[in-house]
C-alpha cells in the first residue's frame, strides 16, 4: 500500500484525541501538552467535552503552533482514536496525509480504512491487561501508554514526561512509577514497530520562555485572591465552577493560618443564583469585596438582584463564564450569548459596565480590575469570560503582580469624615462624576441610611416625586458616563486602510489575529480593534468613525456586539457586517477569513 | 411621607439607658401603615427592646425583603443601617452581610408571603446554616401589600374578605423551623408586648438564628370573622406554652422564680432566659418532643406561643467556616493580598 508520505512538519500541526468520557483521558492529555510546552514549543489545547459524567464521546486537541497561533486551526494531522464508537467519524475527520492511532486490541472493521492516511495499531488494552491490576487502574493506563507512544513519535523528550510526572505525583511515588511503566510501554511498542519520529513532530524551541499554561477560571480566581475579596457565593454551574473550585484552593494556601486554622475568607455554596448574588449584595453593602462566578442560566436568575446593584448602588463582581444558549442550551460548549444579557441585565432602565477577557492573563488583571470598579462605581461589573477561556488552557505571559497596587474603595466615608458632618446624603452627587458617597453598616450613626430598591432621592429618603426620582436616574446616566473613562480602553492594532476594519472582542482574538495574518499576506491589510469593556470608550467611536465598513467577528447567532454598538455609539449600522460563528466551538481564523475574502471580493471596498 | 422625620424633641424627664439613650433615639421614620395595623405594634417592641437593652444603634443592621411588614425596618432605628432588598430574599442579603460583618446585631423582618412563599428556599437555607441574626416574621395570613391574598401560612377553612376559603393546608414557621433545626423558635402576637419584648431581647442575643413567628393581624384585609389571624381570634386560641424572661448581666434575677419552677438558660454574652412553664409537661429544649406538642395543640386549633425551643450550643456560619474573628470587611491590605513573593510559587503549576 502506498501512502502518500506526509511531508516533515515540525512543530507545526494538530493533535486529537478521541476519548470516552470518565475513563481519565483529560490528565494523560493534559501531560502530553505540557511535555510540549516544556519543548519551547507554543501550544494550544481545546477540550471538548459533553455534559456528562461517564461514557459519552470526548475529544481533546493539541495545536503546535511554531508562529505562536492561539486559535484552533480546523485541521487534524494526528487521531488518537480510542472511543470505537465515535472511530468512523473520527478518521473521516484527518487531513489527507495525517495519521491515526488506534487501539487494535479488537479488530476494526474493513470498510473503515483510508488510503491517504498512515494508520497505526497498537494493542493499548491487551498491553495493559497484561502489565497492569485492577479494571479503574488498566482503563486509565491505556491513555498514559497512548502518551508514551506519541512521545516516541513525535521525538518528545522522556525525561519532561518524567519530571511531569514526578511534579504531578510528588506525595503519591507509586502513581507516578505506575505511569512511568504505562510511558515505557506506549514508547517501547511505538519504537519497535513503527517509524519513529514521524514527519510531523516536535523539535526544541524557546518559545514559551516566560509563559504558563493556565485556564481563565483559575486566572480569575488567582485575580480574587490578589484583589482582596473575601466572601464569594455561588452555585455550582459549568463552566464557572473551576472558578470558585480555584478561589478555594487558594485560599486554603494563602488566606489560611497555618497554626489556627482560622481563615480570612468565607465561600458560602448558596442554595441558587438569586441567593447567591443576594449574598455578593450584602457582604458588599457591609464593605467587604465579594463576588459570583456564574453563567447564563445563573445570570438570568439573578437579574432582579442585578437591577436592584444598580439602582441602590451597591457594588458587586459577576463573572459570567458564557456557555451556548438559550435556556439549558449546550452547558460544555462556548459562546458570547450574554453580551447583551449582561450589558442591561434586569428590568427598568439599567446598564452595567461589562469587561471581556480574551485570555486568562486578562482574567487575571479585568479581576482586579472589576472589583476596583465596583466600588469605584458603586454598581455591579461583569467579567464576560467564556468556556473556551475559563476551562481551556492558555499559554500566556507569566502573570505578574505590582505591590505598589493598593485597592480602590471607592467614595465610601469613615468615622472622623462623617464626624464631622451635620447631614450625609447617600445618593448626592457632590463631585459631579455621578459617583455619590457611601457609607458602611457599623461605623457611625450620621452614616445610617436605609438602602432601598423602592424609588428614593437623592438624599436616600423614599419618594414618589417625579422630580425626585428623575434626578437619581439622570445621575446614574452621567455617572455611566463616567463609568466609560474608567473601563479598559480597546486595543487596536494596525493602521490599516480606512475602507474596512475588524472589530471583535474577547476570545475571537486569536482566530481574528490569525485572520489578519493570513489576509496580509493575501495583500489585504485591515487594521483590528478589540473592544475589551462596555460602557465603549471615545477610542471606539473614533475607529468606527475612521472606516467606511467595519466587520464585527463575535460567537452568537444574533450579533449581539453589533447590537450594541448600534445601540451606544453614533455609527450607521449598515457599516457594520456581521461575522458571525455560532456553533459552540471556538471560533477558528477560517471562519473569519473565509467571511472577510467573500465580503471583499464582492463589497464595494474590496 | 415617611422622609418627613418627626422633630425628635427630647424632654428632660425621658427615660435614658446605659448608653445616655432615650427611647425616642431609638425611633424611625413615621410609619404608613394602615392605623391599627399590626406590624406597627412589633416595630414598638423592637424598639423598646433595643432600648432597654442599650444596644448602640449604629451596631444593628436591620434587613427586609418586600412587603407592608418588611417596610417596617424604616419605622426603627433611624440611626441603623437598612438593607430593604428585594422579594423574598432578605435572608441572603443577611448572610452575605453577616459573612463579611459578624459583630453587628442583624434584625431581619419579613411577612409570611416574603418568607413562605417566594421566599421560602431562603429562609430555610438561612435556618440550616445557623445565620447569626433575629428573624421576625410578621404573620398575618395575606399579602397585604398586594391587596389581601391568602399567604401560605393561611389555615385551612379560613375566609378571606371578599369570602373565599382557603382550602390548602398552611406552612406553619415554627414547625418548618424546629424540622430544619433553628437554634432559636418563638412564637408571639403582636397585641402582647409583655411577652413579644423579652422574646425579641433574647433573640437579639441568642448565637445562631432566632425565628419568631408573631402573629400580627392585617387589620385591612384579615381581621374579619371567619378569619383565623384576626385580633379576636388570636387572642382566643393563642396560648403560651411558658414564659420567658430576658434578664441582662447585671440585672438581678428577680425574686418571684419559685425555685424549680424556672428553667435558666446562660447566652454566650452572659444574659439569661428565664422559661416559666405554664404547661407542665412542655420541654424548649427537646426539640423532637417540642415538635410534636406543638404539633398536637395545633390539631386541637390550639397556638402555642412563647419560646418553644431554644439551643445555645449550635454553631453558626462562622464557627462551621472557621472564619477569623475580626469582621472580613475590616481586614488588613496585607491580610488579603498575597504579594509578588507568593506569585512564582503559585505559578509553579502552571509552567
Ligand atoms: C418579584 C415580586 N413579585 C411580586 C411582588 C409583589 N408583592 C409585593 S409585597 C407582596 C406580598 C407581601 O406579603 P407579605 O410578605 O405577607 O407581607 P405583608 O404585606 O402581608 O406584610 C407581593 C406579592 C414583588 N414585589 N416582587
Ligand atoms: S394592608 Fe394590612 S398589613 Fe398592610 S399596612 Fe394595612 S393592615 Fe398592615
Ligand atoms: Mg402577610
Amino acid at each position: 500500500m502506498s501512502k502518500p508520505q506526509a511531508a516533515e512538519r515540525i512543530n507545526d500541526f494538530v493533535i486529537k484525541l478521541a476519548n470516552v468520557n470518565g475513563t481519565g483521558s483529560a490528565s494523560a492529555n493534559s501531560l502530553l501538552m505540557k511535555s510540549i510546552f516544556r519543548m519551547g514549543v507554543p501550544v494550544v489545547g481545546k477540550n471538548f467535552f459533553p455534559s456528562n459524567i461517564q461514557g459519552l464521546p470526548t475529544w481533546y486537541e493539541i495545536r503546535l503552533s511554531r508562529d505562536g497561533h492561539i486559535s484552533r486551526s480546523g485541521d487534524v494531522d494526528i487521531m488518537v482514536a480510542m472511543n470505537a464508537e465515535t472511530y468512523g467519524r473520527d478518521l473521516a475527520e484527518v487531513s489527507p496525509g495525517g495519521v491515526l492511532i488506534y487501539d487494535s486490541t479488537w479488530p476494526r472493521s474493513q470498510e473503515l480504512i483510508r488510503e491517504d492516511v498512515t494508520i497505526l495499531g497498537m494493542p493499548l488494552a491487551k498491553m495493559c491487561n497484561e502489565n497492569f491490576d485492577g479494571v479503574r487502574g488498566r482503563i486509565l493506563m491505556k491513555n498514559v501508554a497512548y502518551v508514551g507512544a506519541l512521545v516516541a513519535l513525535l521525538n518528545i523528550e522522556l525525561d519532561i514526561i518524567k519530571d511531569l510526572l514526578s511534579e504531578t505525583f510528588s506525595s503519591k511515588p507509586r502513581l507516578a512509577e505506575a505511569n512511568m511503566k504505562a510511558i515505557q510501554l506506549g514508547y517501547d511498542y511505538a519504537l519497535e514497530h513503527f517509524q519513529c519520529p514521524l514527519p510531523l513532530r516536535v523539535s526544541r524551541m524557546d518559545k514559551t520562555a516566560g509563559h504558563i499554561m493556565i485556564d481563565g477560571n483559575s486566572a480569575a480566581a488567582l485575580g480574587c485572591l490578589y484583589a482582596g475579596a473575601t466572601v464569594g457565593a455561588w452555585y455550582p454551574i459549568t463552566p464557572s465552577t473551576s472558578l470558585m473550585d480555584a478561589f478555594r484552593t487558594f485560599c486554603d494556601q494563602y488566606r489560611t493560618d497555618e497554626e489556627t486554622g482560622e481563615r480570612r475568607f468565607c465561600v458560602v455554596q448558596a442554595e441558587d443564583e438569586l441567593a447567591a448574588i443576594g449574598m455578593v449584595l450584602g457582604a458588599n453593602w457591609m464593605g467587604a469585596r465579594a463576588f459570583t462566578p456564574t453563567s447564563g442560566p445563573g445570570v438570568s436568575l439573578m437579574s432582579e438582584f442585578i437591577g436592584y446593584g444598580y439602582y441602590a448602588e451597591v457594588p458587586a463582581v459577576i463573572f459570567d463564564v458564557q456557555r451556548v444558549g438559550p435556556s439549558t442550551g449546550m452547558p460544555t460548549r462556548t459562546q458570547q450569548c450574554d453580551i447583551l444579557l449582561a450589558a442591561y441585565c434586569s428590568h427598568g432602565d439599567t446598564r452595567h459596565p461589562v469587561l471581556f477577557p480574551a485570555d486568562p492573563h486578562e482574567c487575571f488583571e479585568m479581576a482586579v480590575k472589576a472589583f476596583d470598579l465596583a466600588e469605584r462605581l458603586q454598581t455591579p461589573v461583569f467579567v464576560l469570560s467564556d468556556l473556551d477561556i475559563g476551562m481551556n488552557d492558555w499559554m500566556c505571559p507569566k502573570l505578574e503582580w505590582d505591590d505598589a497596587y493598593r485597592w480602590d474603595r471607592g467614595k465610601v466615608l469613615g468615622r472622623e469624615e462623617l464626624e464631622k458632618m451635620d447631614h450625609f446624603w447617600r445618593y448626592h452627587d457632590a463631585d459631579g462624576d455621578g459617583i455619590p458617597y457611601r457609607t458602611l453598616p457599623g461605623v457611625h450613626p450620621r452614616g445610617a441610611y436605609f438602602t432601598r430598591g423602592s424609588g428614593h432621592n437623592a438624599r436616600g429618603a423614599y419618594t414618589e416625586d417625579s422630580d425626585e426620582y428623575r434626578e437619581v436616574m439622570d445621575r446614574l446616566t452621567r455617572k455611566f458616563a463616567t463609568a466609560a473613562e474608567l473601563v479598559p480602553g480597546p486595543v487596536t492594532i494596525g493602521n490599516g486602510r480606512s475602507d474596512a476594519a475588524v472589530l471583535s472582542v474577547g476570545s475571537c482574538d486569536g482566530a481574528v489575529r490569525e485572520a489578519l495574518s493570513i489576509l496580509s499576506a493575501e495583500g489585504v491589510n485591515l487594521s483590528y480593534m478589540r473592544v475589551r469593556a462596555f460602557p465603549f470608550s471615545a477610542e471606539v467611536q473614533a475607529f468606527l468613525d475612521r472606516h467606511e465598513r467595519v466587520f464585527v467577528v463575535e460567537q452568537n447567532r444574533d450579533a449581539q456586539l453589533r447590537t450594541l454598538l448600534i445601540a451606544e455609539t453614533r455609527v450607521d449600522p449598515g457599516k457594520l457586517v456581521p461575522v458571525l460563528h455560532y456553533d459552540g466551538l471556538p471560533i477558528g481564523s477560517d471562519c473569519v477569513v473565509g467571511a472577510i475574502r467573500e465580503a471583499m471580493a464582492t463589497g464595494a471596498a474590496a | 411621607m415617611s422622609y418627613m422625620r418627626k422633630p425628635k424633641i427630647v424632654h428632660p424627664g425621658l427615660k435614658k439607658n446605659a448608653l445616655g439613650l432615650t427611647r425616642r433615639d431609638y425611633e424611625g421614620a413615621m410609619s404608613t401603615l394602615c392605623a391599627g395595623c399590626g406590624h406597627d405594634s412589633i416595630t414598638a417592641g423592637i424598639i423598646q427592646a433595643c432600648f432597654e437593652l442599650s444596644v448602640e444603634p449604629h451596631r444593628v443592621a436591620k434587613v427586609s425583603g418586600i412587603g407592608c411588614s418588611s417596610k417596617t425596618p424604616a419605622y426603627f432605628l433611624s440611626a441603623s443601617h437598612g438593607f430593604n432588598a428585594v422579594h423574598g430574599r432578605m435572608p441572603a442579603v443577611a448572610t452575605g452581610a453577616n459573612a463579611a460583618n459578624p459583630d453587628l446585631y442583624y434584625i431581619g423582618v419579613s411577612g409570611d408571603g416574603d418568607s413562605l412563599s417566594i421566599g421560602l428556599g431562603q429562609f430555610c437555607h438561612a435556618m440550616r446554616r445557623n445565620l447569626d441574626m433575629l428573624y421576625i416574621i410578621e404573620n398575618n395570613g395575606v399579602y397585604g401589600l398586594t391587596k389581601g391574598q391568602f399567604s401560605a401560612s393561611a389555615d385551612v377553612g379560613t375566609k378571606a374578605k371578599k369570602g373565599e376559603t382557603n382550602e390548602q393546608p398552611p406552612i406553619d414557621p415554627v414547625l418548618t423551623a424546629l424540622a430544619l433545626g433553628s437554634t432559636f423558635v418563638a412564637r408571639s402576637f403582636s397585641g402582647d408586648k409583655e411577652q413579644l419584648v423579652p422574646l425579641i431581647k433574647a433573640g437579639l442575643k441568642h448565637k445562631g438564628f432566632a425565628l419568631i413567628d408573631v402573629l400580627s393581624p392585617c387589620v385591612t384585609f384579615n381581621d374579619h370573622e371567619d378569619s383565623t389571624k384576626s385580633y379576636a381570634f388570636t387572642r382566643q386560641h393563642y396560648h403560651p406554652a411558658l414564659e420567658a424572661d430576658f434578664v441582662q448581666p447585671a440585672d438581678e434575677i428577680m425574686a418571684d422564680y419559685d425555685a424549680g419552677a424556672a428553667i435558666e438558660i446562660d447566652l454566650h454574652d452572659g444574659s439569661r432566659i428565664m422559661l416559666r412553664k405554664t404547661a407542665p409537661d412542655y420541654d424548649a429544649q427537646n426539640r423532637g418532643l417540642a415538635f410534636a406538642y406543638i404539633k398536637d395543640k395545633l390539631r386541637l386549633g390550639e397556638y402555642l406561643t412563647g419560646l418553644l425551643f431554644v439551643d445555645e450550643d449550635g454553631r453558626d456560619m462562622h464557627a462551621v467556616n472557621q472564619t477569623v474573628s475580626q469582621p472580613l470587611n475590616s481586614l488588613d491590605w496585607d491580610a488579603v493580598c498575597p504579594g509578588s513573593s507568593a506569585m512564582p510559587g503559585i505559578l509553579s503549576r502552571y509552567s
